[in-house]
């Protein structure tokens, strides 16, 4: 691989969310909202590829990240009342925690043993949701209420459920977490992580400590994925257990897989594509998990870098 | 009733969970053992076989018992196709490599059970079972056909471990699991016991969920429970051991049963899931494994 030029790829980077910023003015309404949902998503799909792209670590149980930072932000504003920001701050605090007590715990295995661990810990947090359902709302779910969805930014108040506010607040978590995400790829430690990927052992080695390290990356993706979570429950409004299934696991796997594994505008490419795929087929069809289905089957087949990853092999180097 | 019969009740009910538990974890645990594929399709395989069983005896008219047997030998038979066929085309071309088989298999499960609901339908259908004898003991009657499950299920166990370690085709499938590259400068073709692994594997699965389908019914989402049990007790029992696997499926069963007719089994699954995920942390080999090689 070339070495990337720093000022391409933040002017790239930059771009990206230049272009996102100008299409809050010309979408139509429809995919306007669609957007917001979907950059809130590709959050949720980078703190994933955190671990799977750059340590390699292949979760099964993401989802519990996700819902942790959903049931956090969610349940902090329905039974506690909290304002906007403390519930977010809840949300990212559960996800941190859960990803630190599940780092430890799950990183002592590797390979199958880390995937079957994952599973089971997202599924115990699934059941648990559940068996609090008079709490958490259990498969019906909660609606957070409109009154309480609101941002109060110096004097003026802004509501959430306003589109314009929505697409912005996700837009400015998504341009964060993608510059942010950067900064750590191109780091020292992000370099660290890509050694562990490739050989654990030489790493180990060469004096670097690989699980404080991987459970550097577990905290910082459990993190991320909750602040997704977190969004989601604040902006759409909406909290129920469905987000902690295992299929909430599987579909960040198939985003980064399908935008590419290990680039930075991967996870965004992937939801992208994922969502509009589905948009498009459920006007014929009603079986949108067979396409999901389908979808991995054939890129682990025939496209294992996934759109991004194969530009980069095939073109462009210095992509990030 | 007093708590003496009722926790025999519960031991009944537990030893037929066990019963078909342990014939599904055991394809499970063939899969994995020889091929080191973990198919996270494997409870569809389950759900196939409990919805073909259906198919097969609605379509088949005269006494119960002959659309019964009939399903018993052709359901797993059609499974086990498609299990090959998904081998020859997926999972052969990955190379069985672990964590692509795991994402190809994670997609199987959307494509079977998406295609169940296409043709098969949301609604949860009754087999009739082959013959409603009541065994009537002091306490409560007790269903005569749930005993023949453990019997039959029983006799399968026995079956499978004799081709396993009694014939030249167990033995083939042991020599590629011990070392696939050895078993193949030897001669043995690695890719053909690949393949009828899987189908095997597939064939367990879709035979206990036949036996089963009697006493609960087919839905095309019945495979989920199954799979996340069999995980259970593959992991309790050690991968690739046979023993292990019918005695975590003996003690997961019994547990599960007894558990769940006396607490939630919401509670039940919570506190079996968290233990065998602490096992898969702290002693990866399995309570009765040996360590890995």
């Amino acid at each position: 691989m070339k070495e990337a030029s720093p000022a391409k790829a933040y002017a790239l980077h930059l771009g990206v969310i230049a272009l996102l910023f100008g299409l809050s003015f010309v979408l139509p309404e429809y995919h306007h909202g669609l957007l917001a949902r979907i950059m809130v998503l590709a959050v949720f799909a980078m703190g994933y590829n955190m671990l799977f792209g750059y340590v390699g670590l292949l979760s099964l149980g993401h989802a519990m990240f996700f819902s942790a930072g959903l049931y956090g932000a969610g349940l902090a504003v329905i039974h506690l009342g909290w304002s906007v920001p403390a519930a977010f701050a809840a949300g990212l605090a559960c996800g941190t925690l859960l990803a630190l007590a599940i780092g430890m715990l799950a990183l002592r295995t590797s390979g199958v043993a880390f995937m079957i661990v994952t599973m089971m810990f997202a599924q115990v947090f699934y059941l648990i949701i559940l068996y609090f359902a008079s709490r958490t709302g259990g498969d019906q779910g909660l609606v957070v209420p409109q009154s309480a969805r609101v941002l109060v930014v110096g004097g003026t108040s802004l509501g959430l459920t306003d589109p314009t506010v929505r697409y912005m607040s996700a837009l400015a978590l998504f341009s964060i977490v993608l510059l942010v995400t950067l900064a750590i790829v191109r780091s020292r430690y992000g370099r660290v992580l890509v050694a562990i990927r490739e050989n654990e052992e030489r790493t180990k080695m060469l004096g670097y400590d690989t699980f404080s390290n991987k459970l550097a990356a577990v905290v910082v993706s459990g993190t991320v994925c909750a602040a997704s979570g977190a969004a989601y429950a604040l902006l759409f409004g909406y909290v129920g257990s469905t987000f902690a299934s295992v299929q909430y696991s599987i579909l960040p796997l198939l985003w980064v897989l399908l935008g590419g594994a290990a680039t930075t505008l991967g996870p965004l490419i992937g939801t992208l594509f994922m969502y509009y795929v589905v948009d498009v087929t459920s006007g014929y069809t009603s079986a949108y998990l067979l396409i999901v289905g389908i979808a991995l089957i054939l890129l682990v087949l025939f496209f294992p870098r996934g759109i991004l990853g194969t530009i980069r092999q095939r073109w462009l180097g210095w992509l990030p | 009733m007093a708590f003496g019969p009722h926790l025999l009740l519960a031991a009944l009910e537990g030893l037929v969970t066990a019963a078909v538990l342990a014939l599904t974890a055991l394809g499970l645990s063939l899969v994995f053992g020889v091929m080191r594929v973990v198919n996270v399709a494997h409870g569809e395989f389950f759900m196939l076989g409990a919805v073909l069983a259906w198919a097969i005896s609605t379509a088949i008219s005269g006494h119960a018992a002959l659309g019964f047997l009939a399903a018993l030998v052709l359901a797993p038979l059609i499974v086990g196709l498609i299990a090959l066929v998904a081998e020859r085309l997926v999972l052969r071309r990955l190379n069985y490599n672990p964590e692509a088989t795991i994402v190809a298999t994670i997609g199987m499960l959307y494509i079977i059970q998406q295609l169940a609901l296409t043709f098969y339908g949301p609604e949860a259908r009754p087999v009739e079972p082959p013959f409603s004898y009541r065994i009537l003991l002091p306490w409560f009657g007790y269903s005569g056909y749930k005993l023949s499950i453990i019997a039959a299920s029983a006799l399968l166990l026995v079956a499978t471990w004799f081709v396993l370690t009694r014939t030249k085709i167990g033995l083939v499938m042991r020599a590629t699991q011990y070392d696939s590259e050895t078993a193949q400068a030897f001669g043995i073709p690695v890719d053909r016991v690949y393949a009828g692994v899987f189908a095997l594997g597939a064939m367990l699965a879709a035979v206990a969920a036949v036996l089963i389908v009697p006493i609960s019914q087919a839905h095309y989402l019945m495979g989920q429970d199954p799979l996340l049990l069999s995980f259970i007790v593959v992991i309790i029992g050690g991968l690739g051991s046979l023993r292990g696997t019918v005695v975590a499926a003996v003690l997961i069963g019994l547990s599960d049963g007894i558990i769940s007719v006396f607490f939630s089994p919401t509670l039940a699954k919570i506190i079996a899931t968290l233990l065998v995920a602490m096992v898969l942390v702290f002693r990866p080999q399995g309570l009765f494994g040996t360590a890995s090689r």
